[in-house]
């Protein structure tokens, strides 16, 4: 038991050890971190959070950032809770392929459409707009969310759906005000993983946007200058970018797991 | 149970989630295999040049490499990053106030966006400023330096994949082992059986359905890996760490070789559709023979 115990916190002490390390980095100046190794920052400072606070084209990729991933979120769970509803309870024509379809989407890589999305949102007047980056993420979170809605909605009893239909409720009755709140905790955790997913992703991000609706991840890659790399910049970026799921990882605590198994444990 | 019935008008339910992905899947495929066909000379000047691209492409040294280490990356991730991760779970308590903190920490990795989780190891394993790559080069005088020595950077890489992804493993594990009921448990404590025979005999055959979504799950993710080698190495030093995705964007992007580009996308397409239909086939037949 006690050997238990000291891997599980040796472990966890690795898990954080390259977090501290940048956290660390985001608290000293650029003169500190190149100048004497030390393990705690010397005198902590702000400046590279002030830096990035104050100066517009910075703090704005943020904005744009968190523009897409919840309009993606949004798009991808209203989208898949119905598509997820018909898996779970019925079967129809092509169905099997229809499910292994939408999964090779979710397994494609996104390398591949690169240059296709690319042109093909130019071309349709989207490029530099959020809506290019949501419709594009929509690739792999759209069948993701399908996929842990189906694992959610196989969950709970057929007999619901027939009670309800007895009592007169007419389907999209049904389905809004009694089906969608008895699953809203797997719709919660839909909605962080679509969040996750779009917010981790830089490829497609970076691809899409220019200067208009630059996100963060792409904006992180301005701190390399003819004077060498900005790395207590660099690392305060980063540090802000690891807070949205931080906060958001809290509230959905005890049904991650079961999001990660797609909702069939 | 009874099947679930049959009924074509659930066709109407899925429609939105065919056309949205239509729209972002297949008229972006139908430019690729547009362009894997044709040279493009000019805006209007193309020339159909049938399946050239695919042999230039398929007979390419660079290719066969990236494709090969590819395969040895993410046969090397899963042999680490299973093993271990089953363990943790294994460690985590089953209940009490320290599982939330668990669940929390083991997520905060999977929330980084990869291009940061690149930039974490490009500055924790540098050795004149990181704290990894000093604790190495300084403390066990080893020459470490993942910038230029070819095992130095492989090192780093699956370290860093190891770090990033096995916090997933953990929680698929942990969900399933939360799932086991203490009547197991306690019908194996009345038999008096070891530990090892509970995990033998009990938790591993529970766990068997997690474990399949793991591995496939963490199989196809590293197959396409791309961001983070890309911030901490950029594919280097030389190619030794330039993975399929590396070597596809370099070509699409980097140096806009649309034709080969697209015929490698088409390949590469068809070997990501290949592990697809097996971990599919794989995952139905788990699912219809397992327990419920």
């Amino acid at each position: 038991m006690r050997a238990r115990r000291f891997f599980l916190i040796l472990y966890f002490v690795l898990l954080l050890l390259p977090i501290y390390w940048l956290v660390c980095m985001s608290l000293k100046t650029n003169e500190e971190i190149l100048g004497a190794f030390r393990l705690v920052p010397d005198r902590p400072t702000l400046e590279n959070f002030r830096h990035i606070f104050g100066d517009p084209s910075w703090y704005m990729t943020y904005v744009n950032s968190l523009e897409f991933v919840l309009l993606n979120t949004a798009l991808s769970v209203a989208v898949a809770l119905p598509a997820a509803y018909a898996f779970s309870r019925y079967r129809f024509i092509g169905d099997k392929h229809l499910f292994f379809w939408l999964l090779t989407n979710r397994m494609s890589p996104p390398a591949v459409f690169l240059l296709p999305f690319f042109q093909f949102y130019s071309a349709v007047g989207l490029f530099d707009t959020p809506w290019a980056v949501a419709l594009a993420h929509c690739l792999f979170n759209v069948p993701l969310a399908v996929w842990i809605l189906e694992g959610f909605i196989s969950g709970v009893p057929r007999e619901i759906d027939e009670t309800a239909a007895l009592d007169g409720y007419s389907f999209p009755r049904f389905f809004a005000f009694v089906f969608v709140p008895l699953i809203r905790s797997g719709i919660g955790v839909t909605a962080f993983f679509c969040f996750m997913f779009s917010w981790v992703e830089l490829l497609l991000a970076r691809t899409l946007t220019s200067t208009a609706t630059k996100p963060i991840v792409a904006a992180m890659t301005r701190t390399v200058s003819a004077a060498g790399m900005d790395w207590g910049l660099l690392a305060a970026a980063g540090v802000l970018t690891m807070i949205p799921g931080t906060i958001l990882i809290w509230f959905v605590r005890n049904y991650i797991a079961k999001g990660f198994a797609l909702g069939r444990v | 149970m009874e099947p679930r019935p049959v009924d074509n008008r659930a066709w109407g339910l899925v429609l939105p989630v065919v056309l949205i992905v239509s729209f972002s899947a297949i008229i972006p495929l139908m430019t690729v295999v547009n362009y894997s066909v044709q040279d493009i000379l000019g805006p209007t000047q193309r020339v159909f040049v049938g399946t050239d691209w695919f042999h230039d492409v398929l007979k390419d040294e660079d290719l066969h490499g990236a494709f090969w280490r590819q395969l040895l990356f993410s046969g090397v991730v899963l042999a680490v990053e299973i093993p271990l991760g089953l363990a943790i779970a294994l460690a985590v308590p089953r209940s009490g106030r320290w599982v939330s903190l668990c669940l929390v920490l083991l997520g905060i990795p999977l929330l980084i966006p990869w291009n940061v989780v690149g930039t974490i190891w490009q500055i924790f394993a540098r050795a004149d400023i990181g704290l990894g790559g000093y604790a190495i080069a300084g403390l066990m005088g080893v020459d470490y330096n993942y910038a230029s020595n070819p095992l130095d950077a492989w090192l780093t890489v699956v370290v860093m994949d190891v770090w990033h992804w096995t916090p997933l493993v953990v929680l698929l594990c942990y969900a399933g082992l939360r799932a086991i009921p203490d009547a197991f448990y306690q019908a194996a404590a009345i038999d008096g059986a070891s530990s090892w025979s509970v995990f033998r005999f009990i938790q591993l055959p529970k766990l068997r359905r997690v474990l399949i979504i793991a591995v496939l799950l963490r199989l196809m993710d590293s197959f396409m890996i791309y961001t983070e080698p890309f911030v901490l190495t950029g594919g280097g030093p030389g190619n030794t760490t330039t993975f399929l995705s590396q070597y596809l964007t370099r070509l699409a992007v980097g140096q806009f070789d649309v034709g080969p580009a697209a015929a490698f996308s088409i390949v590469y397409f068809l070997i990501i559709l290949l592990l697809s239909f097996v971990f599919y086939t794989v995952l139905t037949r788990v699912g219809r023979g397992g327990e419920a």
